[in-house]
């Protein structure tokens, strides 16, 4: 019972790694790629279709389809990442963009016409403005992530998903729960922490 | 005369749609012209040439004699001031650090920003020890805008446009605005561009009066010579003056 309860720790440890891995990448690439957005209105289309088609692909597939392509792919760690990562781009991309664009047209006309150059306007305007919408993207995209998470040991990522297969294999209930009771105790902490700091930043 | 803004012929279209046609004028230093007309005569669109918020499709914008398309964008806005009907504060600021925006911006140091806010404030009507904490969303849309105007006034700019900045509120607030505007014109002795609806806002404010009418000035002139113009357009404007006669 003590080995389990160790391999319980390690995995979650090695699942809360693979989570945040993932959603580092895609919180930077979501929140730039967002912003590069409400300043290229022409490449919207493309950049949000390919977002969601990634989304619309099953997780499990995708995950076995990045095996065989070469440098990115394979079995391992970067390859599960990499397939957390496209699925939670869209939110975090979705909700910058909306943040963005959803600020108050009088208050973005007064604020270039107050001699705030695009930087300024960006930093002092509309991120602070938008940090609500935008944390609502992330903590969305946060919670599946660590439930999307458990399919990577399917590929060799690890995490807890490890101890889900290896329960479905040898139909041991014990062991599913093993994985499944720690990712889901995991999904609601972030949730409710991601919703802490966002309430933070609508009080401001 | 010394024209502080010097319109040249300037046309301004979207598409097939004239919004400005072959517009003239200038703004002299110390005057308070008001552009009047109705929705759609283009005396926004013109207002916004000013600060280089729109371009000309053809003719020119003189700011201080430099075509606007030669200022520097923001060096020239930092050089104006500007108030708008939707206030457009920034809800994220408090008060003193909305008034106090441009002066920041400008790198002025940290007390000399607050001095220049509680000042700012206190000459607007709104005593500093009362609201420069407090967030726009805490004050009425009355004080919103007299916030507007100080931020406005903030740096000092020689010149200031004003796009209809009393039109959303009620005639009785706006009143008490109109009348604080010509206590402070009095005070600054500001070069003022002010857009409006209303003639009797532009009897009362303007040294001059220039009325637009689809994109054309219609009429130019002072507001007492104004109420004896004869341009249908402006005609149609003095009626709105007769209501005794309508009850």
């Amino acid at each position: 019972m003590e080995g389990l309860a160790r391999e319980i720790l390690d995995l979650t440890l090695e699942h809360l790694w693979l989570v945040f891995v993932a959603m580092m990448i895609a919180g930077s690439v979501g929140i730039g790629g967002g912003i590069l957005l409400t300043r290229k209105p022409s490449w919207r289309g493309w950049v949000l279709g390919f977002a969601n088609v990634m989304q619309t692909v099953p997780s499990l597939a995708l995950f076995g389809f990045l095996i065989p392509i070469p440098f990115i792919g394979g079995i391992g760690k970067h390859t599960a990442i990499l397939a957390l990562v496209l699925y939670a781009i869209l939110p975090v991309l979705r909700n910058t963009l909306a943040g963005i664009l959803g600020v108050d047209p009088a208050v973005r006309e007064s604020a270039v016409a107050m001699g705030m150059n695009g930087r300024q306007l960006l930093w002092q305007v509309e991120l602070p403005l938008a940090a609500r919408t935008i944390l609502a993207g992330v903590r969305v995209a946060t919670v599946t992530t660590i439930g999307t998470a458990t399919i990577a040991a399917a590929i060799g990522g690890g995490g807890l998903g490890v101890f889900i297969f290896r329960g479905l294999a040898s139909v041991d209930t014990t062991l599913i729960l093993a994985g499944a009771i720690p990712a889901a105790a995991i999904a609601l902490l972030a949730d409710g922490g991601l919703g802490w700091v966002e309430h933070k930043f609508s009080a401001a | 005369m010394n024209a502080i803004v010097s319109f040249q012929n300037v046309s301004y279209r979207i598409g097939n749609r004239t919004l400005l046609d072959g517009l003239s004028f200038e703004l002299h230093a110390g005057e308070t012209l008001v552009l009047l007309g109705r929705s759609g005569s283009g005396k926004t669109t013109a207002l916004k040439m000013v600060n280089d918020l729109l371009r000309p499709t053809s003719g020119k914008v003189l700011v201080d004699g430099i075509p606007t398309i030669d200022w520097d964008p923001i060096r020239l806005r930092r050089h104006i001031g500007y108030v708008i009907q939707d206030v457009g504060l920034f809800p994220h600021f408090t008060i003193a650090d909305n008034v106090g925006l441009v002066p920041r911006l400008e790198g002025w140091e940290r007390s000399a920003v607050r001095e220049r806010a509680s000042a700012l404030l206190a000459q607007v009507g709104l005593p500093p020890e009362q609201y420069a904490g407090r967030y726009p969303r805490e004050l009425s849309g009355g004080q919103r805008q007299r916030v507007g105007v100080a931020r406005a006034l903030a740096a000092d700019p020689p010149l200031l446009l004003f796009d209809e900045p009393f039109g959303a509120l009620d005639p009785v607030t706006r009143l008490e605005l109109q009348r604080q505007f010509l206590v402070l014109r009095r005070q600054f002795s500001k070069t003022a561009l002010f857009v409006t609806h209303d003639v009797r806002e532009a009897l009362i404010l303007g040294s001059r009066i220039g009325l637009l009418h689809n994109g054309r000035l219609d009429t130019l002139t002072t507001p007492a010579d104004f109420l004896h113009a004869a341009t249908p357009e402006a005609r149609a404007f003095l009626a709105c003056l007769d209501v005794k006669n309508e009850v």
